[in-house]
């Protein structure tokens, strides 16, 4: 059986579906005894879901207004340049 | 006459997203040279881009000059804009190129070494905080509190900044592993190894604060 390190090292291949056969029932065999393992991976998963729910733009229904000042410079850029 | 989108319509649910419809009429105006189509554009796609390059950018004055840097390399490659995909997708890899820029443009100092927010093991390969206690309150239900995703966020600020990009175009801006290599010019197997270790080292950060804890 794999170790709780050989796991941890599997993880990023086993959530993407990149994790060959054998090695994925050997993860999930050693998942079946090791609570501390399903544990890590559960917070591991927890981690991806909290970064991209904390960023993603539907968690902030209003995005930052660009200044007008900044509006103004680009705009003027665009016309110097041609 | 064309009828382009008024910046002061009612903003499409997504911000950014333009029904076809009008995101057809803008490229014609973008393509004709109309200064009302570049403003529109501006106006629109600005919030949401801005919101990008401040990802990457936590400098307020550096994410404006990435937005403005996207801006200029947009309207300079708008002829080529060919329509095979959303303008908000195009102006998306634009504004993360131009934060990526910027950033490689600073001056580097010595990155600080990720290994103190990786796990550590006993030499029979268990965890050293061998039995990890599971994160028992529902994390993200608590997203719903503005103070924990500020929390989250400046969890992803702490990490070196080579895992933290990797991080920010897989997790969050929605790159895969061959465009995300692409971008920071190393190959496919680098992103995956950083992208496992940045999400090891911000698990380790939000550990304190999820680790059965009832109400972080």
């Amino acid at each position: 059986m794999i170790t709780c390190r050989e796991l941890y090292d599997f993880i990023h291949d086993y959530l993407s579906g990149e994790l060959p056969a054998p090695e994925g029932a050997r993860f999930e065999e050693h998942l079946a005894v090791c609570e501390s393992c399903v544990n890590y991976l559960e917070s591991y998963r927890k981690t991806v879901a909290l970064g991209k729910r904390a960023c993603l733009r539907d968690e902030d229904p209003v995005p930052p207004e660009v200044p007008e000042e900044l509006v103004r410079a680009i705009l003027d850029s665009r016309r110097r340049s041609g | 006459m064309l009828r382009l989108p008024s910046v002061d319509e009612k903003a499409p649910r997504e911000p950014g997203i333009l029904p076809a419809e009008e995101e057809a009429a803008l490229v014609r105006g973008l393509r004709r040279g109309d200064a009302a189509a570049f403003e529109t554009v501006v106006r629109r796609f600005g919030g949401p881009m801005l919101a990008v390059a401040r990802r990457f950018l936590p400098q307020t004055h550096d994410a404006e000059d990435a937005l403005q840097d996207a801006f200029l390399s947009a309207f300079k490659a708008f002829a080529g804009f060919e329509g095979g995909s959303r303008l908000s997708t195009w102006l998306h890899r634009i504004v993360v190129n131009a934060a990526l820029m910027k950033l490689r443009s600073r001056r580097r100092k010595p990155e600080e070494s990720i290994d103190d927010l990786l796990p550590t093991f006993r030499e029979d390969g268990h965890a050293a905080d061998h039995p990890v206690p599971g994160w028992r309150t529902s994390a993200e239900e608590n997203l719903e509190r503005q103070e924990t995703r500020q929390i989250v966020r400046s969890c992803i600020d702490r990490l070196p900044e080579s895992y933290r990009n990797v991080l920010l175009l897989r997790d969050i801006e929605g790159f895969d592993t061959a465009e995300t290599a692409r971008l920071l010019d190393v190959n496919s197997n680098v992103v995956k190894i950083r992208l496992h270790r940045a999400r090891q080292a911000l698990r380790t950060l939000l550990n304190p604060r999820f680790a059965g804890a009832r109400t972080p």
